[in-house]
């Protein structure tokens, strides 16, 4: 192959790549810098005239000493890892049901995807309607027709917390679930038949095949949701508002209200710079595990 | 476990977990067809009544249409745009032998992996700036953005997995670069088009943060946001809600289980691959 010719053919890539690019250095990648560069300065939307004055790392020190702050991150910390648990624990029991071959497979299937395909703020509301205390499926279920033990569960913080967390990871389990049959589908039969011909036990299968195999799927869902997990807004500007007292206040949702609702554009960036960061170290800290594996299905 | 004991476990299990899949939708559903009397009783009722009232009070009071509208146009007008520029983006990661792809394809993960709250300030001010701010473009362009990786990484995987002699042969006979990529390759992506389309579509659809961010004025508002928003005179208006999350949902409850095997396939795209 020619000189010119390879470099005609680099150039058009280049080309071809350069709109996606672009998109990703303006809506991504500058105002991840940009908030950093925010986030040392006092600005308030609905002062205009008070300009940026740069003030080092004063809302830092601010954050520090928040102790909503504090709260949030604790709360969403505990909303990751618990919700992640359960996620990967249901989506790898949902993946072994559904990775079986029977009749009416694919309606199955479909009707788990539901819950993933449903709009966050429908399933919020529908989690918030299901927890009224007056109106609500759950009261019915538990305490039947004897409506004078009805709770308002959502105005309880326990409640509340556990509320968020049931329906997130009845939102996503299935999503896990997906990726993890992804991994159970290339795991060859005759494994199976081979275990099963020289009398190991299904139990014995699962922890020697099974498991070890699907083991890079895993991974990758518990990636994929750990992240995904910190974006919580939607189910707790829905159902809770934070409250009740910051039970279910999240950094994504303490960090809207700062920047949005109370207008403190610098104060609010230290949190957005706090949740890139932490979130940034967990995700390196993950594509190092996973190695080449996350990019082979590419190259 | 015996095979007896699988045989009766097997479908109970599969059964229970459908039904808790699908619960929380028949209830919402159950509930978008009461009456207005039935839906204030306590204890709730099971059936409904099967009345159309609340779907008359949020299409007339809550217009419910006008925000089904504005869903439409920037779903539609999002997969469209990011949808042609993935197939670009693709077909030159996966063809050209670029020597830093990996180092885009990584950074596009990253970027589809961040909270939100880490760009949304800065994204905000670019649009108050440009007085785009309750406008369509100043919403679908942030889409565009969030949506290209999962765009790009389902058509790069496409493509890898199409045959390089196709295009070699077109070059050879004298095609362009160009006239390849249109008249040989785009052509033959359409299933991995499809895919990807469903996927940015429903992503759309359903997004909330940046909505709710962007769009304050109720004329440009998505259903998303409008579902959220939702206000009563003196109480919280669960039926409407219902009927309002009943006419958001169904389209994608139909999308789901039509196309549910290229869901599957595109969710696990590029992921794994053994």
């Amino acid at each position: 192959m020619n000189i010119s010719f390879r470099l005609r053919g680099q150039i058009f890539a280049l080309t071809l790549l350069a709109p996606t690019i672009i998109f990703v250095c303006v809506f991504a990648f500058y105002p991840i810098a940009n908030s950093f560069y925010l986030s040392l300065h006092r600005i308030i939307i609905g002062l205009p005239e008070l300009g940026s004055r740069f003030i080092g790392l004063e809302n830092y020190k601010a954050l520090f000493n928040d102790i909503i702050a504090r709260k949030a991150l604790l709360n969403t910390l505990l909303f990751v890892f618990i919700t992640t648990f359960f996620e990967i624990l249901f989506g790898l029991a949902i993946a072994i049901l559904i990775n079986k071959r029977f009749k009416g497979r694919g309606l199955i299937r479909a009707s788990i995807l539901i819950p993933w395909a449903i709009p966050t703020v429908v399933s919020s509301q529908m989690w918030r309607f299901i927890f009224n205390d007056k109106y609500g499926l759950f009261n019915l279920l538990i305490y039947g027709s004897n409506s004078d033990h009805y709770k308002a569960w959502l105005a309880e913080p326990l409640y509340a917390f556990i509320a968020i967390i049931m329906a997130d990871v009845w939102k996503t389990s299935s999503f896990a679930a997906l990726l993890i049959l992804a991994g159970l589908q290339v795991i060859p039969e005759e494994l199976y038949l081979a275990a099963k011909v020289d009398g190991a036990s299904t139990w014995k299968q699962f922890t020697k095949i099974t498991l070890p195999l699907i083991r890079p799927a895993l991974l990758i869902a518990l990636l994929f949701r750990t992240m995904d997990a910190f974006r919580v807004f939607d189910l707790v500007f829905v159902m809770t508002q934070g409250g009740p007292a910051d039970a279910t206040n999240v950094l994504q949702f303490y960090g809207y209200k700062k920047i949005f609702a109370e207008g403190l554009m610098g104060y609010g960036s230290t949190i957005s710079v706090l949740v890139f960061v932490v979130t940034f170290s967990i995700s390196l800290f993950y594509i190092r595990l996973l190695g080449r594996r996350l990019t082979r299905g590419t190259s | 476990m015996s095979k007896g004991v699988s045989k009766v476990a097997f479908p109970i299990l599969t059964a229970w977990v459908v039904f808790l899949s699908l619960l929380p939708f028949l209830w919402i559903f159950i509930t978008s067809v009461k009456s207005e009397i039935d839906i204030t009783s306590i204890p709730p009722n099971i059936i409904p009544s099967f009345s159309l009232y609340f779907y008359k009070s949020a299409i007339l009071n809550y217009n419910i249409f006008h925000y089904l509208k504005n869903s439409l146009i920037v779903a539609a007008t999002t997969t469209f745009i990011t949808i042609i520029l993935s197939v670009f983006s693709g077909y030159a990661l996966s063809r050209s032998g670029l020597r830093h792809k990996n180092v885009i394809l990584g950074s596009l993960l990253l970027v589809s992996m961040f909270p939100q709250i880490s760009i949304a300030g800065p994204v905000w001010r670019i649009l108050y700036n440009l007085e785009w701010l309750n406008t369509y473009q100043g919403l679908i362009l942030p889409y565009v953005t969030l949506t290209l990786p999962l765009g790009v990484w389902i058509m790069t995987s496409f493509f890898n997995e199409l045959p390089e002699e196709l295009e070699k042969a077109a070059l050879v006979d004298g095609c362009s670069n160009i006239q390849t990529l249109f008249k040989i390759m785009i052509p033959l992506s359409a299933p991995g088009v499809f895919t990807a389309a469903i996927l940015v579509f429903i992503y759309a659809w359903n997004e909330f943060f940046f909505a709710l961010l962007i769009m304050t004025q109720r004329e440009y508002q998505t259903l998303p946001v409008g579902i959220a928003l939702f206000q009563g005179q003196y109480t919280i208006p669960w039926g409407e809600i219902s009927a309002a999350s009943v006419i958001a949902t169904v389209p994608l409850v139909i999308i789901v289980f039509i196309f549910q095997k290229r869901i599957i396939s595109g969710l696990s795209a590029g992921a794994i691959k053994g």
